[in-house]
């Protein structure tokens, strides 16, 4: 149990994927101008993180890795489709975004209108697809990966609200020219990692 | 233009797609395999004799010159962690053995006992590595791994004959913060280790990481120099070493290996 | 090479700046600019990358289904991944071992989709190969720039040359540690942005 709590608190503090990692930056920087957009975005990205790299991790685990296909027929046993894995991550992500769209369209209408826009999109988000890749790299077992999953899902949840709360205020301030928008808002950014930073001081 | 939306030619298209995809895939992948594997076994065989101190830092190894160490001076082994005896050769061959992903197979590993350097399993077989002279061992490299701060750190260090002294250390796959605890992989910080001892008088591991500069090897033998700036690695790679020189991972054996060499 | 070509090759190397104007691909641009070896790497990757998928996607733009376009362009993309992944893997081994995910991150730098849904999906394959080059040559721009700079304060090396001899090997530069870790590219990059702002005004935001 410690063990997973440790890893919860690692991927959302620790390797925020926002703050540490600076994934999934450009949606992060244009739907971080308001509070209510970026929750409805950081929702659905949890949402989908939960959903994928669980699922991914069961594409590794009994059909691309050395040995997977052991199940089918032992000829196949000494495969290794490992070089696949980027197409079939980005597939069941593709596939999983369509499916979460069309069961939260017929299901909870209320918060499709919410999340409508942003659904889509998630597919091409690098969160995502970071999320499968570091679960190949670090070996997660299945269970591992239901915790990375929520824990990557909900940090960079919590790092694009206090973006979007920067920035609400941020909209009264008066940078110079050139700074204006994107530029200020990596200052924003780099301020917040740096501050993120802080956590790595924290030994679990 | 009706006809490219008919459900008959879209899936046709997506297949036609899909082919020519995986065609371009599967060949890239199939026809650089070998070179791949060839790679990353040649990666972890030149950073044993890193550690050996046979070839410098820096120094470009061809494949030939790596094979010819391994197939005069170097002789790859497996030890059984639990036990601390040389696996017969022959069983298993310890130059093809992925340590990597023995420890992750069920068959091939156990949970590790307590320990305070984040290693949940531990594989029955780690690898050892002996240099040899004239048919006598004259050190081993054993493989050390933990977490660090931002992830696994791994590493080969070397221990003479008298399984005692370290005679060379390095870290080949390692995530720490650049610049600062990602130091461990400056060869100029693992030369720090070389001539230092691993375990004190008792014979308990006793070489530590400390905050701070440590004296020169004679004078100040079980402490190395930390990094600025990088307590929590420093303070990893001290547990993860002590963790493999113990009982628990290397410890029976380097026992054995001052005692009575490769018998 | 005729007046719209040229435009679709040197436009977005600083006019159309694929971050620093259009907002993309900046994930990577953070991650692997400490130093300059990487930042090549992956400017490399993403120019072989953005051009063939232009091309590709250019080619069979009047032939692709419309409900499948998408999955289509990421098939084609993945797929060129793979084989530059593989490529690197088998020749440039320790250097793959460090950029380890952000290979694979390729596929969704939203360059590289930027530009087969927003070019080539238009333009003839010609066209769309420069288009590719500009805009990989434009995002390595930035790259090598943050790179060098990183590099260069953070560890006093340009390509792993030693430029500035650092004081704990005898030399007198004492590296500025803050260079090495990840925030310190956004703020590169924004100054960078600033600066392009400032000599172009007709960027800026109207507020």
């Amino acid at each position: 149990m410690e063990h997973y709590l440790n890893l919860a608190i690692r991927s959302i503090f620790l390797e925020n994927m926002a703050l540490a990692f600076f994934l999934g930056m450009c949606s992060f920087l244009a739907c971080s101008k308001k509070v209510e957009t970026a929750l409805g975005l950081g929702v659905a990205v949890v949402f989908v993180q939960v959903l994928t790299v669980p699922l991914n991790n069961l594409i590794l685990t009994y059909l691309l890795k050395e040995g997977a296909l052991a199940w089918v027929s032992p000829a196949l046993a000494k495969a290794d489709l490992t070089f696949l894995a980027f197409i079939l991550f980005i597939g069941t992500i593709a596939a999983a975004v369509q499916v979460v769209e069309m069961a939260v369209e017929k299901f909870a209408p209320g918060l499709y209108t919410t999340l409508g826009v942003f659904l889509p999109l998630i597919a091409v988000n690098c969160v995502i697809l970071a999320g499968s890749l570091f679960m190949q790299e670090r070996d997660y077992g299945f269970k591992e990966s239901v915790v990375y999953g929520i824990g990557s899902g909900v940090g960079w949840a919590i790092a694009i609200v206090a973006m979007a709360a920067v920035r609400e205020k941020l909209s009264y301030s008066n940078p110079p020219a050139g700074l204006r928008g994107l530029g200020i808002t990596f200052v924003v950014a780099g301020l917040m990692s740096v501050a993120f930073m802080m956590f790595s001081g924290i030994q679990l | 233009m009706a006809r490219l939306d008919s459900p008959r030619y879209t899936i046709l298209f997506a297949t036609a797609v899909c082919v020519v995809c995986a065609l371009m895939v599967s060949v890239a992948a199939v026809s650089l395999q070998p070179r791949q594997k060839a790679n990353a076994r040649l990666y972890m065989e030149k950073n044993v004799l890193l550690a050996a101190g046979l070839v410098k830092p820096g120094q470009d190894v061809s494949i030939g010159q790596v094979e010819k160490f391994f197939e005069g001076d170097v002789k790859a082994r497996l030890v059984d962690l639990a036990t601390g005896e040389l696996a017969p050769e022959g069983k298993i061959d310890a130059r093809a053995y992925d340590q990597r992903s023995a420890r992750n197979e069920p068959g091939t590993s156990r949970a590790a006992p307590a320990n305070n350097a984040g290693i949940g399993r531990l594989p029955k077989y780690g690898v050892a590595y002996f240099v040899m002279k004239g048919g006598e061992p004259q050190q081993v490299v054993i493989s050390v791994e933990g977490l660090g701060m931002w992830g696994t750190v791994y590493g080969f260090m070397a221990i003479d004959r008298d399984g005692q002294t370290i005679r060379g250390l390095t870290y080949y796959d390692q995530k720490e913060t650049p610049g600062l605890g990602g130091e461990i992989g400056n060869p100029a910080w693992q030369a720090l280790w070389v001539g230092r001892r691993a375990y004190d008088e008792k014979g308990a591991p006793a070489i530590r990481v400390i905050k701070g500069q440590a004296g020169p090897a004679d004078k100040d033998p079980h402490q190395v120099d930390g990094m600025s700036g990088a307590t929590i690695t420093s303070n990893a790679i001290t547990r993860l070493t002590l963790f493999w020189l113990s009982d628990d991972g290397y410890g029976k054996f380097l026992k054995r290996f001052r005692e009575r060499g490769m018998g | 090479m005729n007046k719209h070509h040229r435009e679709a090759l040197l436009a977005p190397i600083l006019a159309n700046n694929p971050i620093g104007v259009q907002v993309l691909g900046i994930c990577s641009a953070l991650a692997i600019t400490t130093r300059m070896d990487k930042a090549f790497v992956m400017t490399m990757g993403v120019l072989l990358v953005t051009m063939l998928a232009n091309v590709a996607v250019s080619l069979v733009r009047n032939h692709t289904p419309g409900s499948i376009r998408i999955i289509v362009q990421l098939s084609i993309i993945a797929s060129l991944v793979i084989v530059f992944d593989q490529v690197l893997k088998a020749t440039l081994y320790e250097l793959s071992l460090e950029l380890s995910v952000f290979v694979g991150l390729i596929i969704t730098n939203c360059i590289v989709m930027g530009r087969a849904e927003g070019y080539a999906m238009q333009n003839p394959p010609l066209a769309s190969a420069l288009d590719g080059i500009g805009n990989g040559l434009g995002y390595g721009l930035v790259l090598m720039l943050t790179a060098f700079i990183r590099e260069l304060l953070g560890a006093g090396k340009v390509f792993g040359f030693v430029v500035l001899p650092l004081a704990k090997d005898g030399g007198w530069y004492v590296p500025n540690g803050m260079m090495l870790i990840a925030p310190s590219g956004l703020f590169i990059i924004a100054g960078l942005i600033w600066l392009l702002k400032t000599i172009k005004p007709e960027l800026q935001d109207k507020e």
